[in-house]
């Protein structure tokens, strides 16, 4: 028997572990990366609150927002990898202008 | 039983997590990424979510993360740069993260303390209740996702070509 608070907890650090991420790392994939754990911490969320409820939309929410993901992370890696071919640098602080 | 599987896949989760922020280069991180999601699709299992942790393991873990993987492979993406911070951030910003930490989880805590405790098999959202409601109340959504998706693809092509010129 866990506490539903317990599941809410790890989702809430989860997230803000992702945000401390996306704040702090400075290469690009990476800070991606952390987008996608923000993503899987809200999908916690998702899931312990259709428990609670007994509802099943919860879960199909987080069938959502998994499709989403995968269309951001083909998108994002495509445009990560148009940015490498031009400025031959992953380091965000070497990319400061939007001119190509 | 339940509270021994959540204990321990919750901490190889926040300890992958934190992983991911520590780690210098790209490819250890996405390693640590793949064991959060696969610790949460236990997590899933034990809040009744089957269908939810098979597709987690099979699209997140497995799919997507082939796709960072590859990229970061593609690119050849070595360690990290060092950026040099201010002092007052090496000194004080992870205990104050540590601090912002604790009381994020414990005003979550308090917020829903008097909720009843999860039972495992109290709920099951299983595959075919999932589907009968994907297919009758969201079949809107669901086919709008699937132009979603159609334009994604679309949009990954264009950008990751080779111009011509």
């Amino acid at each position: 028997m866990v506490p539903l608070s317990w599941y809410l907890v790890l989702s809430a650090v989860l997230f803000a572990l992702g945000v401390a991420g996306f704040l702090f790392k400075r290469n690009i994939i990476t800070i991606f990366m952390s987008i996608e754990l923000m993503l899987n911490a809200v999908n916690l969320s998702f899931v312990a609150f259709a428990y609670h409820w007994r509802q099943i939309g919860g879960h199909i929410f987080v069938f959502f927002v998994i499709v989403v993901a995968a269309a951001e992370a083909a998108v994002g890696l495509a445009i990560i990898i148009a940015i490498f071919r031009s400025r031959r640098t992953l380091n965000v602080d070497d990319l400061e202008t939007l001119k190509l | 039983m339940d509270l021994f599987l959540f204990l321990t896949f919750a901490l190889i989760a926040v300890g992958c997590a934190m992983n991911l922020l520590a780690q210098r280069h790209p490819i250890s991180s996405a390693l640590s990424l793949i064991g959060v999601m696969v610790s949460l699709a236990v997590i899933y299992l034990l809040l009744g979510a089957e269908f939810i942790a098979a597709v987690q393991v099979i699209v997140y873990a497995g799919a997507i993360m082939v796709l960072f993987v590859f990229v970061i492979m593609l690119l050849n993406a070595g360690e990290e740069a060092r950026t040099r911070r201010s002092l007052l951030v090496r000194l004080f910003g992870i205990p104050l993260f540590a601090v912002f930490l604790t009381l994020t989880g414990y005003a979550v805590y308090l917020a829903f303390a008097d909720e009843p405790a999860v039972k495992f098999g109290a709920f099951v959202g299983t595959t075919e209740a999932l589907g009968q409601s994907l297919f009758r109340e969201y079949l809107l959504p669901f086919e709008v996702t699937s132009v979603l998706i159609l334009v994604a693809i679309l949009g990954a092509v264009v950008l990751a070509r080779k111009e011509v010129r």
